[in-house]
């Protein structure tokens, strides 16, 4: 059952890269024939893709589920996949409304992103702790993470908006924040390239070093490391020696890992744009030339407000009853409810400027794309970095 | 109050810029507007219409919603500065909470605690602000409501050209060659569930106007909500208790007047097991180490029978044994008992057996309750042995003298005093976990450690909270304002016949994009042009 839902998983990711594809072809052959009012065959082919991939993966939720025994979404590898299927989930809803395919060509790279950085931890089907063990956990977190998803479909929209709105011919700081987004994406791409990379070697170097109460302890570094832990003393024999090492209270080798994809994404990306010769936004161009800026507008606003009441549901509403019966408490601003509570304010403020200070086309998608970042902030560096309450979702 | 008389005859409240009649342009400033401000629909709002008074400048102030979005975002902003650290709560309760930040995060730690960012969410300034927002909720809403209510439930069907020309979706077409266009278009309007009002041939078609109310709704959930918050504060309305309660031991529950009592039968900490909890764990577990599978007291729930008077024992009645675990409260008359802490293995018995120290010859054993010591051990045959002083969590203050940290036996040391036929006057023993002090010199006797018993301590929390179907009831309206505000779009068409034409406008509150398809829907096949997105075409000009 486990090995089958894994195979599942994987089924799903090939069919979703496919599915891009695919959707980028029906943009082309748009262009060289004359104009044709909604999906052509490129799309339709793209959109069956997409919804077989989905059913994979909605056979991998299950088959997991079954083999656990509870919703595969306790730790951070299956609330993260899970994410990723809903903001597939969430396209398919969006592109049976508005039939454009030049959406498929934005969102599903960013669910295939978020659902190869998932893979980057333990994939272990781990037992339910205590606080975990309650129905609330299926419908506080899946309605949680639909949620996010549906508002995520703005933050596709958004990028749309702004490489076709976004004037490429002189150098600005709107070209710049628009390159910094395309940069942050090539440094997830480089994060994952190089943990696979690395785990296909079995790189492993162990370190004794002296943690932050000043009792000594061994970390073991999966990627060599420019940042060694504190008073790190390497063991393994011919691994890489750090360059610095860091003091007790910071962990070493989190922040090893977020320099090397920052660095390597650094690379990657400057490789890149020596290869197209412009920036990265500029070459993506094409794909939107044919786009109504209205439209994208609208379905980025659209997916907010489909969005919203989901998430305040679930990760509120949900959140607060839950919280209640298993912390005695239904609000206690631990870091996780704290972000929960700023990507609702923050897409409370969204909806209020749009409506009253009308808001619209470039300044929301700026604000779709904050948005985003609110809510990979909230994944990923409170599970990892701040912790609290929540942080069993980081093993 | 100069009110405005607009020419189709209605009269407008002062302010008033498109008229809540017939749509007429009453303010001067937006005639030269290729398109009109829809939004509130033109209706006259006290926050634009006077500034004269204190009050009216506090209520402008806090019916902008510039202001109420600055007020978002300042708390988002915050907000975020109380998630760097631990908040005071999550930091360990034994230190000072400023020599916990400053031990474990340095310089910037005593910061921190010194902006007072340990504690952010409970600092004035910060209720300040959710005062504000509540504030600004409250005064924009009615700020908005009443005329938007007022312009929506007087509008007629008949609305002025100056209106329908600015509208975004507009057009004109020439009159249709029989009336069987209008029936048709008056069916599909029907079957796409239009409310539709008809006057000397022209019509207004109307759906979902209940969406328009949706932020209304949602605000006064989010009102009630706040005041839910707030009623906290008010004495009997949350309790939050802690209750350590020993296995074995009966204590009475707090906030209950001494009317009910729990006893705990057994406190477990169960940790999974690979062979029984199947094997799908297993590389979790191996990776993992021990991970926690339940919490669990077991305990008897009992009610106080009759009156006592003060030191009496009661007289408990069995109500019900219960298991409590994480997840799964006990709920008693109101109040919800939560499995939140434990300790294991508690010292809870010492026993030793007072011997004379040449021959080893013992004389009985003495064992002592820790949480509640005897003041005299008769062993008989003239053998006693008092306790002159008991420290249950033994140091050495300030002025190296013995004394007690807490009232908890973590670490038991005792002053003996041993009477024998020997030695009548008694000798004095400082016995301590391995270590024995003779203050008077080498004794006879001594009191041999014989061995110690432990028990578990379960941990509950006591909660009554009161508002919590106030803030339920918030929570469920804002939840329904959001649904209906978000869900569904309020879509007007009017479509008006004048000299030998039609005029045709539509409105939405949002999603444009689905009021055009129902239009082309409602128009194709009849004699009559769907009408246009004003917007979209200039787009296309320009």
């Amino acid at each position: 059952m486990v090995e089958l839902s894994g195979n599942l998983l994987y089924v799903a990711f090939i069919c979703y890269l496919v599915a891009t594809t695919f959707f980028g072809g029906s943009i082309k052959a748009k262009k060289d024939g004359k104009k044709i009012e909604g999906p052509n065959k490129w799309a339709t082919i793209a959109i069956i893709i997409t919804v077989v991939g989905f059913v994979a993966q909605l056979g991998y939720f299950i088959t997991r589920w079954i083999a656990a025994g509870h919703a595969p979404v306790s730790n951070l590898f299956e609330f993260t996949t899970f994410f990723g299927m809903c903001l597939v989930g969430a396209f398919i809803l969006i592109y049976y409304i508005y039939k454009t395919p030049w959406l498929g060509v934005f969102t599903l790279p960013v669910a295939i992103l978020i659902i190869a950085y998932a893979s980057m931890f333990p994939r272990d089907i781990s037992p339910l702790i205590p606080a975990l063990q309650s129905d609330w956990l299926h419908i506080h977190v899946t309605t949680a993470a639909l949620g996010q998803a549906i508002l995520s479909i703005s933050f596709a929209a958004g990028i749309i908006y702004l490489v076709k709105a976004v004037d490429q011919t002189t150098s600005s700081k709107r070209t710049f924040w628009l390159e910094m987004i395309m940069y942050s994406i090539v440094s997830v791409i480089s994060f994952i390239i190089i943990t696979t990379g690395f785990a296909a070697v079995n790189y492993s170097a162990e370190f004794n070093y002296i943690d932050k109460k000043g009792a000594a302890a061994v970390y073991e570094y999966q990627i060599p490391a420019l940042i060694g832990p504190h008073e790190g003393e390497l063991v393994t024999e011919g691994k890489f020696e750090p360059f610095i090492e860091t003091p007790a209270i910071i962990d070493s080798k989190k922040l090893n890992t977020v320099i090397w994809s920052l660095l390597s994404g650094l690379i990657l990306y400057w490789v890149l744009r020596l290869l197209l010769r412009k920036r990265i936004a500029a070459s993506l161009h094409p794909l939107v030339k044919n786009i109504n800026l209205d439209l994208v507008d609208e379905i980025s606003y659209r997916s907010v407000l489909i969005g919203f009441p989901v998430f305040t549901l679930g990760a509120l509403v949900f959140a607060m009853i839950w919280a209640q019966i298993a912390w005695t408490r239904f609000w206690g601003w631990d870091p996780k409810e704290v972000w929960a509570l700023i990507t609702w304010l923050f897409y409370a403020a969204f909806l209020h400027l749009r409506l009253s200070k009308g808001w619209h086309g470039e300044k929301s998608a700026w604000l779709a794309i904050i948005g985003f970042f609110i809510i990979m902030f909230n994944l990923i560096v409170v599970n990892l970095v701040i912790a609290g309450l929540h942080s069993y979702a980081g093993s | 109050m100069n009110e405005v008389k607009c020419e189709c005859g209605h009269v407008n409240p002062h302010g008033t810029v498109l008229c809540e009649s017939c749509g007429k342009i009453l303010e001067e400033t937006e005639i030269d507007k290729k398109l009109v401000d829809m939004r509130y629909e033109g209706s006259a709002r006290r926050s634009q219409t006077y500034n004269k008074t204190i009050i009216d400048k506090i209520w402008n102030f806090f019916s902008s919603v510039k202001v109420g979005v600055w007020l978002i975002v300042i708390t988002l902003l915050s907000s975020i500065f109380g998630t760097i650290l631990p908040q005071v709560m999550y930091i360990p309760q034994n230190i000072p909470a400023l020599e916990h930040y400053e031990t474990e995060y340095g310089w910037f730690g005593k910061l921190y605690y010194q902006l007072g960012f340990h504690d952010l969410y409970s600092s004035w300034w910060y209720l300040l602000l959710i005062a504000s927002i509540g504030v600004s909720l409250v005064i924009c809403s009615l700020d908005r409501v009443i005329p938007l209510y007022r312009a929506l439930s007087k509008q007629r069907v008949s609305r002025h050209e100056g209106f329908l020309k600015r509208q975004r979706i507009y057009g004109v077409s020439d009159l249709p060659e029989s009336e069987e266009d209008f029936a048709t278009i008056h069916n599909k309007l029907k079957s796409k569930r239009y409310k539709i009002r008809e006057e000397e041939g022209d019509i207004l078609a109307e759906k979902n106007r209940f969406s328009r109310w949706g932020p209304y709704v949602n605000h006064v959930g989010l009102i009630i909500f706040l005041l839910g918050g707030m009623l906290r504060f008010v004495p009997g309305m949350y309790v939050d208790q802690t209750l350590w309660i020993r296995e074995g031991e009966t204590k009475a529950i707090p906030e209950t007047d001494d009317q009910y009592y729990l006893k705990n039968n057994q406190f477990i900490v169960e940790l999974y097991d690979k062979e029984k909890d199947g094997e799908v764990f297993e590389q979790a577990l191996d990776r993992a180490g021990g991970v926690v599978k339940t919490y669990q007291a077991n305990v008897t729930l009992y009610e106080k029978k009759g009156d006592t008077v003060p030191g009496e024992e009661p007289e408990l009645e069995k109500v019900k044994d219960a298991e409590i675990r994480v997840n799964e409260p006990l709920k008693v008359n109101g109040l919800a008992l939560y499995q939140v802490d434990y300790k294991l293995n508690e010292l809870h018995e010492m026993s030793f057996a007072l011997q004379n120290k040449e021959t080893g010859e013992e004389f009985g054993d003495v064992t002592v309750d820790l949480s509640n010591p005897d003041k005299l051990y008769d062993l008989g045959d003239g053998y006693s042995v008092e306790v002159k002083s008991y420290f249950p969590d033994f140091e050495f203050n300030a002025e190296g003298e013995p004394a007690t940290k807490s009232r908890v036996p973590n670490n038991p040391a005792f002053v003996f005093e041993m009477k024998s036929p020997n030695k009548p006057e008694g000798e004095v023993s400082f016995v301590a976990i391995q270590e024995t002090i003779e203050p008077l010199g080498d004794n006879e006797y001594k009191m041999a450690f014989k061995g110690v018993e432990t028990k578990n301590v379960s941990g509950l929390t006591v909660r009554k909270d009161m508002t919590l179907w106030i803030l339920g009831l918030g929570g469920l309206i804002f939840m329904i304002g959001v649904v209906q505000g978000a869900y569904w779009n309020h879509r007007r068409i009017w479509i008006r016949r004048i000299d030998g034409k039609v005029w045709i406008a539509g409105h939405t509150n949002k999603n444009w994009h689905g009021l055009k398809r129902e239009l082309e829907g409602i128009f194709d096949g009849t004699g009559i042009d769907v009408p246009k997105d004003q917007l979209e075409e200039e787009a296309r000009k320009g």
